[in-house]
């Protein structure tokens, strides 16, 4: 199953972006790979430039410096082979219903059409536990629904690799934790490969098998972890982690004094 | 500082208080659950009989108004616009000239909705495009389509094409700017949704965009189909005759010229007749069907 080069592969990547009044470099010159089957996780305060970071792999940013590769192709624009699972709520097509969304996406970017697509969506959507909902409109369903049609219709697509931005972040702490159980369970079932956007270490440690840690102001790697999964070691890896993020701040803080 | 409430409670505690768990907690015993509105509630709750007792009245106002007054000339009595109006339908006249207005209107209608529609188009791909819409609508929405009126009478003489080219006006600037404005607010997200899919060009406006700002595009629509009524009605008042016949306001005209004041008022009613229907048949239905449908409007 495992192939032997990495899937994605993100080379010396700086990003920079202009304001009215700015240049800002988001990220400065960060590697990485992912391989097949990765949860990767994307982890760092805001500012550092993550989502900015998976934007450019999604095909919406052209790097200034450095290449994204996947499968060994550069990446050049948006396309279906990296589906994005936004944060906002409003991700779905509002006039589609759970069926229509899912189905349109197939069709318009030419995967599957009619009954083919039609099956393929319904057997995500059965997934994601929404069989129930399929025919309504997103403005009916809550949040943590919502969420889970994304998460269906990006699965549908089968893409190479699936791009989560923060995708419980706007969720009540409840339905974060059964979405994150939910992510894990379906991952097991069919073990795509996923980047995972995140500010929250918790999560990132639950979530994840591979963590890539980012400094701010400009991103820069700080660190690539191993995830873990025993509820003590993670504990410790929390504390790790937050160690490293807030020793980055303290140092930061004290760089006008010694200046 | 919170100041201490009770003289035996810690200063910003509040007083220790006994728990309360209610065994028993239905209470269908005692109050009502569910139980059907009264008849005059159900009534009262459709809009649309509210709306016709708005009209009742209005017609009972205007009847006996007219009675006191008690002159023809002035102001007929709403039995008698009504009969005037009845008489005119069945001879076929107020038809006609209905049909003649609403002929020249549709031709108008489409063509200024095609023109909006490739200005807008022009105004999502690129930016020249975009300012120049933006220079478009600002200099002439504001001018009223009736000031063209004697310039397109020059330029295209007596007849349907000066009428043509006022609706087209009237109509245009409206639509696009509601249409533009509601493109730039589609939401990041669903733009790049679309993109995610790898649609583009023309695909990812109809697919995405217009789907997506429909509600500000049926605005338009509206805005747009009021705008070319009145400039109609008003540029047939002003000039009259353009085809055979004449349409609506040629009618009144005519009428008003020889002191036939209910076939006067029989033409407004009609004027108003018509704007009722599109607005509340086939622009309320489409809001149904869609964006109400959609959860985009309330």
């Amino acid at each position: 199953m495992a192939s032997e080069g990495p899937l994605l592969e993100v080379a010396g990547v700086t990003l920079r972006y202009k304001t009215p009044q700015h240049l800002i470099t988001a990220t400065y010159r960060v590697d990485f790979q992912v391989f097949t089957g990765d949860r990767f996780i994307l982890l760092g305060p805001s500012g550092c430039g993550k989502s900015t970071l998976q934007k450019a792999v999604g095909g919406y940013m052209t790097p200034t410096e450095g290449q994204i590769r996947l499968k060994g192709k550069v990446v050049t624009r948006p396309g279906p082979d990296r589906m994005m699972v936004f944060q906002e709520f409003d991700q779905l097509l509002p006039w589609k219903t759970v069926r229509q969304n899912v189905v349109f996406a197939l069709e318009a970017s030419g995967r599957l059409t009619g009954k083919a697509a039609d099956d393929k969506a319904m057997h995500y959507i059965e997934k994601v536990n929404l069989g129930g909902f399929a025919d309504s409109y997103p403005h009916m369903l809550s949040g943590g629904m919502k969420q889970r049609v994304a998460i269906a219709r990006g699965m549908a697509m089968e893409p190479d690799i699936l791009l989560m931005d923060e995708p419980f972040a706007a969720l009540d702490a409840l339905t974060r934790r059964k979405m994150q159980d939910e992510l894990l369970m379906l991952w097991e079932e069919t073990r795509f490969t996923v980047l995972f956007v995140t500010h929250s270490i918790p999560e990132a440690i639950k979530i994840g098998n591979r963590i890539l840690l980012l400094s701010p102001h400009p991103g820069r790697v700080k660190a690539e972890l191993n995830s873990v999964q025993d509820p003590q070691e993670a504990r410790v890896l929390e504390q790790r982690i937050h160690n490293m993020l807030f020793s980055d701040e303290v140092s930061e803080a004290m760089e006008p004094v010694h200046a | 500082m919170r100041d201490s409430a009770g003289a035996a409670a810690m200063p910003g505690f509040p007083s220790p208080r006994p728990e309360l768990v209610r065994e028993d907690a239905s209470g269908e015993a005692i109050t009502v659950v569910e139980k059907p509105l009264s008849t005059f509630e159900i009534c009262y709750n459709s809009s649309w009989l509210r709306k016709a007792l708005i009209l009742v009245v209005l017609a009972v106002i205007w009847e006996l108004y007219a009675r006191y007054l008690n002159n023809d000339l002035l102001f007929p009595t709403f039995t008698a616009t009504i009969s005037a109006f009845a008489r005119n339908v069945a001879d076929g006249v107020l038809p006609a000239r209905a049909w003649a207005s609403i002929k020249v209107l549709l031709i108008g209608y489409a063509l200024g909705v095609f023109l909006a529609a490739l200005l807008t188009a022009l105004a999502i791909a690129s930016r020249i495009g975009t300012d120049f819409l933006e220079t478009m609508t600002s200099m002439f929405n504001p001018l009223p389509a009736i000031a063209l009126l004697p310039l397109a009478l020059i330029w295209f003489g007596l007849g349907n094409g000066s009428l043509v080219f006022v609706l087209v006006h009237s109509v245009t600037w409206a639509i696009a700017l509601n249409t533009h404005s509601g493109f730039c607010s589609v939401s990041k997200t669903l733009k790049m949704v679309g993109r995610n899919y790898g649609l583009g060009g023309a695909r990812f406006i109809w697919k995405i965009l217009i789907p997506a700002a429909f509600p500000s595009i049926l605005t338009g629509l509206k805005i747009g189909w009021a705008f070319a009524w009145r400039t109609l009605i008003a540029a047939e008042l002003v000039f009259g005759v353009s085809s055979g016949s004449g349409g609506l306001g040629w009618f009144i005209f005519e009428n008003k010229n020889m002191l036939d004041i209910p076939n006067v008022f029989a033409g407004l009613l009609t004027v108003i007749l018509i704007g009722l229907v599109v607005e509340n048949l086939i622009f309320q239905t489409i809001e149904r069907r869609t964006i109400q449908r959609w959860g985009m409007q309330n």
